[in-house]
C-alpha cells in the first residue's frame, strides 16, 4: 500500500535478528542445549567416573528407565508427589477462590489492605519462610501445637510422624502460594457483569446456586489455566522437603525431584537423574495435556 | 416498634458484613502471623523461644541474634553476594529481554512468529530438566562455584520476553517510521524512543527479575559450592541444619533474608501484581 513504509521495513531484517540475537543465544546455550543434552545423558550411565573421565562414559539405552520402574524409592517419590499434588493444588484453588471471593464482596472492607496482607507469604523468600514453618510446627515447643492445646487437642508430631509430615508441607504450600492464584481469580471475578446477580437474586436463587451457575462457569477459562499452572509448579515440588523435612520421616517426603537432586548431585549418577528429570517432565505433560483436552471438551476455552 | 422488612435487610446485611470481614481479619491474621513471629522471635534473648508456652513478644529487646549472626556466620557477606547477583541479573535481563521482546513485538524478520511459538512452547518444560546438563557446562566454563554460574544462565528468560512484547505492542508503528525516515538507526530509536514508553513494564519486570533471582534456591544450591559463595536462601538453608537450636539466630536470618523482597513488594506493589495480570493472561 504505501511503498515507503514496505521499503523502510526492508532495513529491519538484520535489527530484528540482532535485537533477538543475545536472548536466543543465552536461552539456545544455557537452556535448549542442556535440555536434549538431558535427553542423551538419560541414555547413559553418567557417573562419578565419567565425570572424573569420560572414557568411563557408556551408551545404554534405556536401562536408566526401566532401572527406575524397578526402584522402590522412584515409586515412593513419585507417590508422595502425587499426594502433594492432588490434595495441595485443589486445596490451594479452594482457598485462593475463596479468598478472592471475600475480598470481591460489596460488603467487604478496606480491601487493598486485605489484598496486600493475604498475598505478602506469595513475596516471601521459600527458604526462609520454610524455616519459621520448622519451628512453628515443632512438636514440644512450636505455637501450633501450644494453640491446639488450649482447645484440648493433644500434641501432633507434625515433622517426625510419616502420617503428618506431608501434610504439614501441603500446609505449607497452600500458606504460601494462595496469594498468587487469588489475585488472578479476583481480577477474573470483576469481569462478571454483576447484572447477572442481580437477575439470579430477582429469580430468589440462592447464594449457592448464584455461585454454581454463575461464578464458576463464567470464571471457567480463569480456573483451567489455573489449574494447569498449578498442578505443573506443584509437581516440581523441592525446596519445601529439603528444608522443612529433608525427605524424613521415613522417606515420606522425599519427592521426584528431591529424588533426581539427591541421584544427580549427591551420588553423581547423572545419567540416572537426567531419566528422573524426563520421566518427571512427561508426566507433567501428560496430566496437563489431559487437563487442557477436558477444558476444551467442557468448552471452557 | 416493629421492626419493617427493611430493616430486617439491613441488619441481615450487617450479619454478612461482619461474617465477611471477620473471614477476611482470620485469613489475614494467618498470612502474617508467621512473619510477625518471626520478626519477634527475632529480637528475643537466645534460648526465649524454645520456653513453654512459647512467648509471642520478647521480654527484653535484644540485637543480640543479629550481632551473633553477622559477626560469627557470615551472613553479612551472603547478603552482599545475594545482592550483588541479584542486581547483576536484574540489569542484565532487563536489556536482553527487552530488546528480543520489542523484536518480536515491532522489528519484522524471518522466522519471527516461528521463534515466538518455540520460545513459548519451551515454557512447558520445567527448568530442572536442563540442570544436569547445565552443571556439566558450567564446569567445562570453570563457572562452577562462581557468580557467574548464578548469573548468566539467568540473563534471558521467555517470561521477560513475552512480557515486553505484550506491552511493546502497543506503540504506535508511525513513530517508528518517522524515526527512520528522519535517519536514526534502530539502536537510537530503541534506546532514545521505545525504552522510555517502556518504563512502567520495565518497572514490573525489573521488581518480578530481582524477586525471582533473590529467592531462588534449588540452581544456586547445586552451582554454588562453598560458603564464601552461597546467597542468602543457601546459606540460611544450610545455617538451619548446623544451628537448628538456636531459634533466636535463625529468625534473625530469616529476617534479613526476606525483608528487602518483602519491602520492595510493598514499595511497589501496584507494578507486580500489574505483572503478573499481565503474565497470566498468555493462556
Amino acid at each position: 500500500m504505501r511503498p515507503t513504509l514496505g521499503r523502510k521495513l526492508m532495513r529491519t531484517p538484520v535489527a530484528g535478528w540482532m535485537f533477538v540475537a543475545p536472548a536466543l543465544i543465552i536461552l539456545g546455550v544455557f537452556f535448549g542445549l542442556p535440555v536434549f543434552a538431558a535427553l542423551l545423558l538419560s541414555l547413559t550411565d553418567f557417573d562419578l567416573y565419567a565425570l572424573a573421565d569420560s572414557d568411563n562414559l557408556r551408551f545404554v539405552g534405556f536401562n536408566n528407565y526401566l532401572d527406575l520402574l524397578q526402584t522402590a524409592i522412584f515409586w515412593k517419590s513419585l507417590g508422595n508427589t502425587l499426594y502433594f499434588v492432588i490434595v495441595g493444588v485443589p486445596l490451594s484453588i479452594a482457598v485462593s477462590l475463596g479468598a478472592a471471593m471475600l475480598l470481591n464482596a460489596p460488603l467487604a472492607r478496606f480491601k487493598a489492605l486485605f489484598r496486600t496482607a493475604l498475598f505478602a507469604p506469595v513475596v516471601t523468600t521459600l527458604v526462609a519462610v520454610a524455616v519459621i514453618w520448622r519451628y512453628l510446627f515443632h512438636t514440644s515447643y512450636g505455637l501450633v501445637n501450644w494453640a491446639l492445646g488450649q482447645v484440648g487437642i493433644a500434641p501432633v508430631d507434625w515433622l517426625g510422624d510419616p502420617r503428618w509430615a506431608m501434610p504439614t508441607i501441603i500446609l505449607f504450600a497452600v500458606w504460601k502460594n494462595f496469594g498468587y492464584n487469588m489475585v488472578i481469580f479476583l481480577a477474573g471475578l470483576q469481569t462478571i457483569p454483576q447484572d447477572l446477580y442481580e437477575a439470579a437474586r430477582i429469580d430468589g436463587a440462592s447464594k449457592w446456586r448464584q455461585f454454581r451457575h454463575i461464578t464458576l462457569p463464567m470464571l471457567g477459562p480463569v480456573l483451567l489455566v489455573v489449574a494447569v499452572i498449578t498442578v505443573s509448579g506443584y509437581f516440581q515440588l523441592f525446596a519445601e522437603p529439603y528444608v522443612i523435612t529433608r525427605g524424613d520421616p521415613l522417606q515420606s517426603t522425599v519427592s521426584v525431584l528431591y529424588f533426581m537432586f539427591e541421584e544427580g548431585f549427591k551420588w553423581w549418577k547423572l545419567g540416572r537423574a537426567s531419566a528422573v528429570a524426563f520421566l518427571l517432565f512427561a508426566i507433567i505433560l501428560a496430566v496437563t495435556t489431559l487437563m487442557l483436552r477436558l477444558g476444551k471438551r467442557k468448552d471452557l476455552i | 416498634m416493629k421492626p419493617s422488612p427493611l430493616s430486617r435487610e439491613v441488619g441481615a446485611g450487617r450479619g454478612q458484613a461482619w461474617l465477611i470481614n471477620g473471614a477476611l481479619l482470620s485469613l489475614a491474621i494467618i498470612s502474617l502471623a508467621p512473619l510477625l513471629w518471626m520478626l519477634s522471635v527475632s529480637f528475643m534473648p537466645a534460648g526465649e523461644a524454645s520456653r513453654f508456652p512459647p512467648p509471642l513478644l520478647p521480654s527484653a529487646l535484644t540485637l543480640g541474634n543479629y550481632r551473633e549472626l553477622f559477626g560469627r556466620t557470615g551472613m553479612a557477606h551472603n547478603f552482599a553476594n545475594s545482592l550483588l547477583v541479584s542486581s547483576a541479573i536484574t540489569l542484565g535481563s532487563l536489556l536482553v529481554n527487552t530488546l528480543a521482546g520489542y523484536a518480536f513485538a515491532k522489528l519484522r524478520f524471518r522466522g519471527r512468529q516461528q521463534i515466538f511459538q518455540v520460545l513459548l512452547a519451551a515454557l512447558v518444560i520445567p527448568a530442572q530438566v536442563a540442570m544436569l546438563p547445565l552443571f556439566l557446562l558450567m564446569k567445562q566454563l570453570g563457572l562452577v562455584n562462581s557468580f557467574g554460574g548464578v548469573i548468566v544462565p539467568a540473563l534471558a528468560t521467555v517470561f521477560g520476553i513475552f512480557l515486553v512484547r505484550q506491552y511493546a505492542r502497543s506503540i504506535p508503528d508511525e513513530l517508528l517510521e518517522a524515526a527512520r525516515i528522519d535517519g536514526a538507526s534502530e539502536l537510537r530509536i530503541f534506546f532514545r524512543i521505545v525504552l522510555p514508553m517502556l518504563k512502567p513494564v520495565l518497572v514490573t519486570l525489573a521488581i518480578f527479575t530481582f524477586m525471582a533471582a533473590w529467592n531462588d534456591f534449588m540452581w544456586p544450591l547445586i552451582i554454588l559450592t562453598d560458603q564464601e559463595h552461597y546467597t542468602l536462601p543457601v546459606a540460611l538453608a544450610s545455617l538451619s541444619r548446623e544451628h537448628i537450636m538456636d531459634v533466636e539466630m535463625m529468625m534473625a536470618g530469616a529476617v534479613i533474608t526476606v525483608l528487602p523482597v518483602l519491602l520492595l513488594f510493598l514499595l511497589l506493589q501496584r507494578y507486580y501484581l500489574q505483572g503478573l495480570m499481565m503474565g497470566s493472561v498468555k493462556g
